[in-house]
């Protein structure tokens, strides 16, 4: 039983969190919101100088072979930073996808410049009807001379907004199969647009998408997406930690300099319960995050699922009571756009909904039984 | 970063599972796990089986007796102990009044107490609340006048749990009015057997008895029963708050009480299928069991953390493990109250004390423990520190409010 960080995922999370206080601060943010693309691939060359976008790639590829507590490690501070660009995306759900697929030729070809940030990945495992289940997409893939067609539409509303190459999954026969589909394939429509929370995403329109036989990665893809869903659900309840730790912070401090009544609104103990609650939910959610990141790879399938499943759910019921105690105990100018804790807000509702939302997660954890 | 138990502690786990398997007696056993109520014999009777075992204060540094366990292993014990349906130990003299005699109790007092705490022979409860100090416990209005090598003692003292069985009580008195509410106090211990001192039992809406009005009338406690200094007795009473944060939170309780109420769920049935089975149902189930998982990885990171030094001490730590344990142990007695719907209206107290007959079929024995759980659930959040009271403490402490 250890609840501590090594020495290296200490230094990590110093480093990754002294980045975000000197490059990253909400004025810097905001710059490079009201440009396009609304994020920044100066900034993401910088995350790759740092290592992010090789945390868990494996060595052999130019990885530094991380695991998922050095993710948690490494994802709490950008969390606290609301950063946009798609690390999530590309160094945790796409290297996890890839790496997982155990296909050695796939992860020769693709895992280097992932490592490298020289391509940017990003999943395309959802789908509009699909909802949350990963196991039956409507998108198809038919085999076409040596090579693959597909034809259907994903979602991408992680990071796909940036990404260069979309790992999506489809039909394949009677099973699910994964393909490394380049952002500008012919017959791929691409719809860039940004969340509500600032983030890059993506819709897609797969329209007779031709691919190689290399595109396919791995043989039946099952198994390497359940856990690559197991591994983004912990890596963004560490995200969403940081964000929820910097949140009550921000409103704690709020409390203790507006006045009203001719006092400190932080000296009404309605007021001050509120905060107290956002700051008991944000040790829960940390205690979420440890949970996910020591069990998401777990062998034993019931304890994989169930602390995944306690995870998510856990993180999504304290993000939406951190972010609206928020919002209520800033008043009217918690709304405007101007002040960070709105965008905090904003970030910790779409976390709520990503890689399952509650009630997805409370039925996975009743059927985990 | 690991959440496993390394294998030396997990031996430890078999060790602790074995002993209470051989060692509980069979009647208690079912009592508790009926819901039953427990009496003297069954407490005292465990705490004695625990001494001969030399487990009599698992929560004790080697030095007084105790088995001297890591945090994490006093999880385990009580984990497991409250897993197999062994009675609760109780806090008053084991972890409450215990540590302030190790920390300020002269050699005396120590030696003359604490074996007897941890055999069992002397049962403790605390003088703290009063009709007119609840949550502000610094405006207690039982006075101490030294006269001599005496303190003559007169007040009243409530909501004592266990006065009735209690041979001895430490309690909070003014022993000077004109200072500050704090610092006027004195942290005395009291023979319950003395003249004067009234033990009136108040029934609760559960139908039981377990908490008391102590009247104390010209009660004479020799100033060798005062521990440490006078008037510093607020300093021990803040000490001894926030010192229990292993088992505070009550992970072990809940966890059989999610056993038992699957069990529950799984006879009672919605829409003519087990309760189990009900969508709506096991959502709800799943919300109250997540968040044990949650509160357990909580409370295993405060122990790892005691675990490393002497953190101890009133802090933010033990605030969040209480509100967060009673909450979620009261939303498991609401579910069960919900699995059996207008079931569980059937109550005889009755039903409740002597043997456990077993019989399921009985409606009101079936009924009354659980509506009785619901019933005395409520006062979790209130004693010990009231939940708002907590979130004060948190506000202070950790937000700077």
């Amino acid at each position: 039983m250890d609840f501590d960080f090594t020495e290296e995922q200490q230094l990590l999370r110093q480093t990754v969190e002294r980045f975000v206080a000197d490059r990253y601060d909400f004025d810097a943010r905001r710059k490079i919101i009201a440009q396009e693309p609304g994020w920044s691939r100066a900034i993401w060359s910088d995350l790759a100088g740092l290592g992010l976008t090789a945390l868990l790639v494996p060595e052999a590829q130019g990885g530094l072979g991380g695991t998922p507590v050095d993710a948690l490690a490494a994802l709490e501070p950008l969390g606290k930073g609301l950063v946009l660009e798609p690390v999530l995306a590309s160094a945790i759900v796409a290297a996890t996808l890839i790496e997982s697929a155990g296909d050695a030729a796939a992860s020769a070809a693709l895992l280097p410049d992932l490592a490298s940030g020289e391509r940017i990945f990003a999943p395309a495992l959802y789908e509009r009807a699909a909802r949350y289940d990963l196991s039956a997409p409507g998108t198809r893939a038919r085999r076409q001379g040596a090579g693959f067609a597909l034809d259907g539409a994903k979602t991408a509303m992680c990071g796909g907004g940036a990404a260069d190459v979309f790992l999506v999954s489809a039909r394949l026969d009677d099973g699910l199969a994964l393909f490394a589909v380049p952002a500008d394939a012919p017959g791929l429509l691409v719809q860039r647009e940004r969340g509500y929370d600032g983030t890059p995403v993506a819709t897609l329109l797969v329209d007779d998408v031709k691919l190689g036989a290399d595109a396919r990665i791995g043989a039946d893809a099952t198994a390497a997406v359940a856990r690559a869903r197991d591994v983004a659900v912990a890596g963004l309840a560490a995200e969403a930690v940081g964000a929820m730790r910097q949140t009550v912070a921000l409103t704690a401090d709020y409390l203790k300099t507006r006045q009203q009544f001719g006092r400190p609104i932080g000296s009404f103990q309605a007021l001050q319960h509120a905060c107290v609650d956002m700051f008991v939910a944000s040790e829960e959610a940390w205690s979420a995050a440890i949970l996910a990141a020591a069990r998401c790879l777990d062998p034993d399938a019931r304890t994989r699922m169930r602390a995944v499943a306690a995870a998510k759910a856990t993180i999504n019921r304290c993000a939406r009571l951190v972010g609206q105690k928020a919002i209520q105990l800033h008043g009217g100018v918690g709304m405007t756009d101007e002040y960070a804790v709105s965008h905090y807000f904003r970030r910790l509702a779409a976390i709520e909904r990503l890689f399952g939302d509650t009630d997805y997660w409370l039925k996975e954890y009743a059927r985990a039984g | 970063m690991n959440l496993s138990y390394d294998d030396a502690d997990e031996a430890f786990r078999g060790e602790v599972r074995a002993f209470v398997a051989a060692a509980l007696p069979e009647a208690t056993r079912r009592k508790v796990l009926g819901g039953f109520e427990l009496d003297k014999h069954d407490m005292q009777g465990w705490q004695k089986a625990l001494h001969r075992q030399g487990w009599g204060a698992p929560s004790w540094p080697k030095a007084f007796g105790g088995p001297g366990w890591t945090p994490v292993r006093q999880f385990i014990f009580d984990e497991e102990c409250a897993m197999a349906g062994a009675p609760r130990l109780l806090p008053f003299g084991l972890k409450m009044v215990a540590p302030v005699l190790m920390a300020f109790g002269s050699p005396e007092q120590q030696q003359r107490f604490l074996p007897a705490i941890m055999s069992g022979e002397d049962w403790w409860c605390q003088g703290y609340s009063e009709p007119g100090s609840g949550s502000d416990l610094a405006s207690l209005r039982t006075r101490a006048e030294r006269r001599g090598d005496v303190y003559v003692v007169n007040g009243q003292k409530t909501w004592t749990t266990m006065a009735q069985y209690a041979d001895w009580m430490f309690c909070l008195v003014r022993t000077d009015a004109a200072a500050k509410p704090q610092a006027g106090i004195s942290f005395l211990l009291i023979d319950m057997r003395s003249k004067g001192v009234t033990v009136r039992p108040i029934r609760l809406m559960d139908g039981g008895c377990e908490v008391n009005e102590v009247f104390l009338d010209d009660v004479e406690v020799p100033v060798s029963l005062r521990v440490g200094e006078e008037n510093k007795g607020w300093t021990y009473a803040k000490y001894l708050l926030g010192h229990e944060r292993t088992n505070i939170a009550g992970v072990g309780l809940s966890r059989r009480a999610v056993a038992d109420l699957k069990e529950l769920a799984a006879r009672e049935t919605i829409d003519g299928a087990p309760a189990l089975a009900d969508p709506l149902f096991a959502a709800r189930l799943a919300e109250a069991e997540i968040a044990l998982d949650i509160l357990e990885i909580t409370n295993l990171r405060v122990i790892s953390e005691d675990a490393k030094g002497d953190r101890r001490g009133p802090g933010p730590a033990a605030s969040i493990l209480k509100l967060r344990g009673t909450e979620i142990g009261q939303a498991i007695s609401e579910l069960a109250m919900q699995a059996m719907g207008e079931n569980a209206m059937p109550f005889d107290r009755d039903r409740m004390v002597g043997e456990v007959a077993g019989n399921r079929d009985d409606a009101a024995a079936a009924a009354t423990p659980v509506a009785a759980e619901y019933l005395t659930l409520r006062k979790t959040t209130i004693y010990g520190g009231s939940n708002e009271i907590q979130k004060n403490i948190i506000a202070q402490t950790v937000l700077g409010l």
